[in-house]
């Protein structure tokens, strides 16, 4: 049987584009992704339904905050820092997100280098991108520490709304798990890269489709993903 | 065929200080927000900055990191026109977090 390759880009540039283009990619009763692999595709997929949940999450975070009576706590106070002396708000938030910036920027050359068959870079730059995400997680379990050592709990805090914890605690805790995986995938497909399993054609898990560097995209969109959520955490949990 | 396709072509190629421009305007986006907050600004002005640097934030992301800019169409319609549904679903939510606050202060007094 033959091995189709369906990343194949040479059939997208003589069809047409614009509104015509999703007509007719869409009502051509064949794939609707033309020039996208199904990997990519049902990563997109995944990525999309996993919008869906962080979603709920933040809405529900919005819809206890606006309904509670109580006064919601300062996160600016809640998550400052006192270093040597002086309280800095939000500071340890703002490295975090610094530090999972810089592994998505990592992230994106090594799925570059990735194409370009530099199998020591992007398995390189895969393994930093794994390291900003392992320090991220680190600071997220120092962050829990403090606050559960101040009194956080998902049912109260010492400050205000007793909402704050769940939300808290439920959003941050998914992000966390979400990275989490992330690094423990992104350990799995370095190793692949480096031994070069994708230049050898070898099959096995998530190497099934031979020779491709394609795989290091789809890591790279969802750890991209985990970096977008926490654009959105930032801005409506700690900054609002 | 799909071979020899694919040799010429494979993947997302770009040169590389795409990524670093985008990542250093990352830099000094996420420095606006946390700005935003290390100066105390209120009200609508800190809202709306907060919202913006987030759109301009996850729109960089998904366009270049992500390379949604260099899809097709009917792909980059397909994934974020959903989310951006999820507005309609932020509206009802407003409505019934209001009618809430709103029954909460009736029913049991003091309100914010």
């Amino acid at each position: 049987m033959t091995d189709t390759v369906l990343a194949d880009t040479g059939a997208a540039a003589t069809r047409p584009s614009g509104w015509r283009g999703i007509a007719a990619d869409w009502s051509s009763d064949q794939r609707a992704f033309k020039n996208v692999s199904w990997g990519k595709a049902m990563m997109w997929i995944f990525l999309l339904s996993d919008t869906f949940i962080f979603s709920c999450f933040l809405l529900s975070y919005m819809t206890v905050r606006m309904s509670t009576t109580v006064p919601w706590p300062n996160p600016s106070e809640v998550f400052a820092l006192t270093i040597g002396g002086t309280t800095i708000p939000l500071i340890l938030i703002a490295i975090m997100t610094f530090i999972l910036i810089s592994s998505s920027g990592t992230m994106a050359m090594a799925v570059n280098f990735g194409y370009r068959h530099d199998r020591v870079k992007s398995a390189a730059l895969m393994l930093v991108t794994a390291a900003f995400g392992a320090t991220f997680v680190g600071m997220q379990g120092f962050e829990w520490t403090k606050l559960i050592m101040e009194g956080v709990r998902p049912w109260g805090n010492p400050w205000g709304a007793d909402q704050f914890g769940s939300s808290f605690f439920m959003i941050t805790g998914f992000h966390g798990t979400h990275v989490t995986i992330g690094v423990i995938f992104l350990i799995i497909i370095s190793r692949k890269v480096l031994r070069g399993d994708f230049d050898r054609e070898a099959r096995g898990f998530f190497t099934s489709r031979k020779g491709h560097y394609e795989i290091v995209e789809i890591m790279g969109l969802y750890w991209h993903f985990v970096d977008l959520v926490w654009v959105f955490i930032f801005a409506l949990f700690y900054l609002w | 065929m799909a071979q020899a396709a694919v040799a010429h072509v494979e993947g997302q190629q770009h040169p590389i200080k795409l990524y670093l421009v985008v990542w250093g305007w990352l830099f000094v986006l996420s420095t606006g927000s946390y700005l935003v907050d290390y100066f105390g600004l209120h009200g609508h002005l800190r809202w709306s900055l907060i919202l913006l640097f987030m759109i301009l934030k996850a729109g960089l992301i998904v366009a270049v990191f992500m390379h949604m800019a260099w899809e097709r169409l009917a792909l980059m319609y397909a994934i974020l026109v959903p989310p951006v549904l999820v507005l309609v679903f932020v509206g009802i939510m407003v409505f019934e977090s209001n009618y809430t606050l709103f029954t909460r202060i009736i029913f049991f007094g003091a309100g914010p």
